[in-house]
């Protein structure tokens, strides 16, 4: 038996905020594109936001890591098992419960590209796909060596920008996502997220086009580079970013200014229906299962009005229904449609060359027609 | 019509080229050598930097601690080597074998083909040792070396100890992914030579070794040390290798920058960097420094134990300790810490060495000239040679002036000899050319029982008397001509125009090889090139000839080297070492399969016995 009791309008917007993310689960796909011992920094930057994202709250079943080579169990290594992201030793992101999906020379565009629109054999395990649907949230962290529009996989193939954004429009187009963050940490990597058109798409990269993404700072007794700044900076961001925290995205666009990253990071956020200040960093970092306790029953309004039978009368009316067109991108980002470029028919240019033939040969005589029969 | 189809244009070409050729000749000369000098002039030299990404820059941490240890085992080294009165092998064997390395010895013996001064025997036989740390998680694909030579005497046993100590501390370490192979070789390049035939299964140069039991997959580096007291005031880089091959610029940036790192004071030649370049007395020490390297790298001899890995496409440098009097002194641990940072940045290599230049000039450690860059110098040069070729080319083609009664002297005209006509002086001066090559060596006995002179100096000085003889050749061969030829004017113009062609892709093809070589040598031949006639006065013109020729130039050369190195020698003793130079050519060839003998004696000797024969042409 419900108890109705009266609601104050405060608590339906409590209420309404309670669905306001609109999204039910969250997966992350994080991905290390360079080998080789001296890029020890990309592997320590995507093991990293791994930690982060495992930390507050999304399964190993639910992030798909790619690394490109193995750093931990490299012969170079002075400490096996082992990938630190601070100097001194403080900090070993590598851990002791680390899920590796694509390892090694598995990390190369199509894999990833099929990965993001699903289009993988039926014998892929499960642990090696990512099963989105359109009330997901998905975190998408590149890092390696990049230049303008293009991001280097493992030192022998590139994916350009127009790929990327042309697999997000498909995974767009097959509900694999409600919203997406898109993050990358390379060398001009702003030029990555320049030609995305899908909508719900949010993007930060860690410099513009034309700035090198700098390294931290070096382990004197590894011998390298441990971590890229803007990834350092953005997890001493994350570190302090608990379950329940509502820091929002506005907050991580203010990561790692010029003073402290040389390069200019940069976001890009109108293809995003939400305003950033609304997007919690949970959204994409953690996997918050939403309760609220109440004592109070709750009437929420029933969003499916019932048809009202027609009068009935001798002629059935029958109206040509059609698809609402659900996704106006056009108005979303303002583009203008694409005119379709028009050709005139096939035929129609098969009897304009038979004609010239035809007067060709009566001007300059018959004969001519022997050369060619 | 295009300029050289439109034969108007083309006769006006021709004969600015024939008007102009002797001053266009001097003005390339000139700014050949210009172009040459002024290399060292620092604003026209590149700083080094290090261009391979995997070894980044200096940052590793240096932990080694025993440099005390390690002299200690160097003196235990000199006391055994003194007992046993060569090479301490069981003792060396069991250190490295206590030290956790496995240990292997070669042992090896070679007939010289003339005893030296050094050796004063026909046969050396040795023995090498050397111990392979295994990477402790890594294949046993890769490999890098440390060499340190077992000398007689009191040399070098710091620098045995020192490699006794860093392999003990390299073998407490975990992070090395390629092998490292420590090695003793004595007899220096004699034994390094069988080491490396041993390990790559070849066999040039008629050695005699026992196989190597022990190896290590494909060596990527190599350094050697030579050091010889306790504390040291600098060290030394010498790059040069057999044949004037260098290793990859990146060997000696690395070291450069392991320098500054830890702050000991690095030369190479032994001449410290200044910063004054635009001061006289700057640009003097940085020319002086380039000369000598361009000195040594034309003698192609390898100049320290690491020359000869350069030939198996193995990057290696020797490292030296030179202890002269400056007051800052660096102790055995600083080193020990300098040569544990280079090793642990070539560990992090991935490829071979290839990304930097492997032809250059230093003028100092900080600065160096590339190939793009010099070589110009040597093109000025070869360009009076082509010059003078299409100079002789046109002479030979165009029909003599009429005489004055306006009857052309029929039997001129037609009488252009061919190439064969040439052929007489050319195989001449060849045969000279290869007794030049294959008697000193094959008759020093018969001249060791007729002269009272040792060996070595049978050698040199029969070398010297057929070098002499060939001067008489003109005079004797004129009769042996195939074709009457003498007498023409064109005769002695197609032996000119052959010869210098001939020098010119001789010395293009030496100056590819080895730039310095055919640097100096062209510097003395094409001048002499250039200008012979036989028109030319005679007593003065031989003169000047055989001053130019390359015996004199190799006589010039090691008074000079011996100026720049600030240890002017008098005649008497500068004789004997240019005859000691000539004899450890001759050696070097055989042993090591160096070119520069058989270079000079089968192909620029002949060469210059062709200009020779023109000079006295009748």
């Amino acid at each position: 038996m419900l108890c109705y009791t009266s609601l104050d309008i405060l608590d339906i917007q409590w209420i309404w905020q309670f669905f306001s993310s609109g999204h039910t689960n969250n997966w992350a796909v994080l991905v290390c594109t360079s080998r080789f011992w001296f890029n020890y920094r990309h592997v320590a930057n995507t093991l990293s936001v791994y930690r982060s994202v495992k930390r507050l709250g999304i399964p190993d079943s639910h992030i798909v890591l790619m690394l490109a080579d193995d750093m931990a169990c490299n012969h170079r290594n002075p400490k096996p098992a082992t990938v630190f992201s601070h100097k001194n030793m403080e900090l070993n992101v590598y851990g002791d419960d680390v899920e590796v999906d694509y390892r090694g020379y598995e990390v190369t565009v199509e894999n990833f590209l099929r990965v993001l629109t699903g289009r993988l054999p039926p014998s892929t395990p499960r642990s090696k796909r990512l099963l989105s649907d359109d009330r997901s949230n998905i975190l998408i962290y590149l890092t390696g060596h990049g230049g303008n529009g293009f991001l280097k996989f493992q030192d022998s193939e590139e994916i350009s920008n127009v790929e990327l954004a042309d697999a997000f429009e498909q995974m767009w187009q097959k509900r694999r996502y409600n919203e997406l963050l898109f993050i990358i940490d390379t060398c001009q990597g702003a030029s990555m997220y320049e030609r995305f058109y899908s909508p719900n798409i949010m993007a930060l990269a860690s410099s513009q086009v034309g700035e090198d993404s700098l390294s931290h700072q070096p382990d004197l007794a590894i011998g390298v580079h441990l971590m890229d700044r803007y990834t350092f900076y953005m997890l001493e961001f994350l570190e302090d970013i608990h379950p329940a925290s509502k820091t929002n995205m506005n907050d991580l666009f203010k990561v790692c200014p010029k003073s402290q990253c040389v390069s200019t990071p940069g976001h890009r956020t109108d293809l995003f229906l939400r305003d950033p200040g609304s997007v919690l960093i949970t959204d994409f970092f953690g996997s918050v299962r939403k309760v609220e306790l109440t004592m109070d029953a709750i009437n929420l309004t029933d969003p499916i009005k019932q048809m009202e039978e027609d009068p009935v009368n001798g002629e059935e009316q029958k109206e040509v229904y059609s698809y609402a067109d659900q996704l106006p991108v056009s108005e979303i980002i303002h583009q203008k449609p694409k005119q379709k470029d028009w050709h005139p028919p096939d035929g129609f240019i098969l009897g304009l060359w038979t004609l010239i033939l035809l007067v060709f040969f009566k001007t300059y005589g018959i004969k001519h027609l022997k050369h060619i029969f | 019509m295009g300029l050289l189809s439109d034969p108007n244009r083309r006769r006006a070409l021709i004969s600015m080229l024939t008007r102009l050729n002797a001053p266009i000749c001097v003005v390339c000369y000139f700014a050949g050598v210009a172009w040459f000098m002024g290399l060292a002039f620092e604003p026209f030299t590149l700083r080094t930097y290090m261009s391979e990404n995997a070894m980044g820059s200096t940052m590793v941490e240096e932990r080694f601690p025993a440099g005390e240890r390690a002299l200690a085992t160097g003196r235990e080294f000199a006391a055994h080597k003194k007992k046993v009165g060569g090479m301490p092998v069981d003792w060396l064997v069991k250190n490295m074998q206590d030290r956790g390395l496995e240990v292997f010895t070669q042992s090896f013996s070679r007939t010289l083909p003339f005893p030296d001064e050094n050796k004063e025997r026909y046969i050396v036989k040795g023995t090498n040792v050397y111990g392979i740390l295994r990477a402790p998680r890594a294949p046993r694909t890769e490999a890098l070396v440390l060499s340190a030579p077992c000398s007689p005497g009191d040399n070098n046993n710091q620098a045995v100890g020192l490699l006794l100590g860093l392999a003990q501390y390299f073998r407490n370490q975990i992070y090395w992914a390629k092998d490292i192979i420590f090695l003793v070789n004595e007899h220096d390049l004699i034994g390094m030579q069988a080491w490396l035939e041993g390990y790559h299964h070849t066999n040039t140069t008629g050695m005699s070794w026992s196989p190597l039991q022990g190896r290590g997959g494909s060596i990527q580096a190599a350094l050697s040390l030579e050091l010889s007291s306790d504390v040291i005031t600098s060290l030394d880089l010498v790059l040069e290798g057999l044949n004037g091959q260098l290793p990859n610029l990146d060997l000696a940036n690395l070291f450069y920058a392991f320098c500054q790192k830890i702050g000991v004071l690095c030369t190479i030649q032994g001449k410290l960097q200044r910063n004054d370049w635009d001061s006289v007395s700057g640009y003097n020490h940085a020319v002086q420094t380039m000369m000598l390297m361009v000195m040594k790298q034309a003698s192609g001899r390898p100049w320290g134990d690491h020359g000869l890995f350069l030939r198996y496409h193995i990057e290696a440098a020797t490292i030296k300790g030179v202890n002269s009097f400056r007051q800052y002194k660096t102790d055995a641990t600083t080193i020990g810490r300098l040569l544990e940072g280079m090793y642990r940045k070539l560990n992090n290599l991935l490829e071979r060495l290839h990304q930097s230049y492997f032809f250059y000039l230093m003028p100092s450690l900080s600065h160096f000239v590339s190939i793009g860059y010099y070589m110009p110098a040597f093109g000025l040069l070869a360009v009076i040679l082509l010059l003078r070729a299409l100079d002789l080319w046109v002479q030979l083609n165009t029909p003599p002036s009429t005489t004055e009664d306006g009857v052309a002297d029929i039997d001129q005209v037609r009488h252009t000899p061919g190439v064969l006509s040439v052929l007489t002086p050319l195989v001449i001066s060849h045969l000279t050319g290869v007794a030049l090559y294959a008697l000193p060596i094959r008759f020093q006995e018969t001249a060791v029982e007729h002269f009272p002179v040792s060996e070595t100096e049978a050698v040199v000085l029969t070398a010297i008397a057929i070098y002499t003889a060939g001067l008489a050749l003109p005079h004797n061969t004129h009769r042996y001509y195939i074709v009457c030829v003498c007498g023409t004017e064109q005769g002695w113009r197609v032996l000119k125009l052959v010869a210098v062609l001939y020098l010119a892709v001789l010395l293009g093809c030496t100056a590819l090889i080895n730039f310095s070589l055919g640097f100096i040598l062209a510097l003395t031949l094409v001048p002499l090139a250039a200008f012979v006639t036989p028109h030319v006065p005679k007593v003065l013109s031989a003169f000047i000839l055989v001053i130019l020729s390359p015996a004199c130039t190799l006589l010039f050369s090691v008074f000079f080297f011996q100026e720049l190195q600030d240890m002017p020698v008098s005649f008497q003793d500068g004789w004997l070492l240019y005859l000691s130079v000539i004899s450890q050519g001759i050696l070097d060839h055989s042993l090591y399969g160096s070119l520069v003998y058989p270079l000079i004696a089968l192909l620029v000797y002949p060469c210059w016995l062709l200009f020779w024969n023109i000079l006295f042409w009748k």
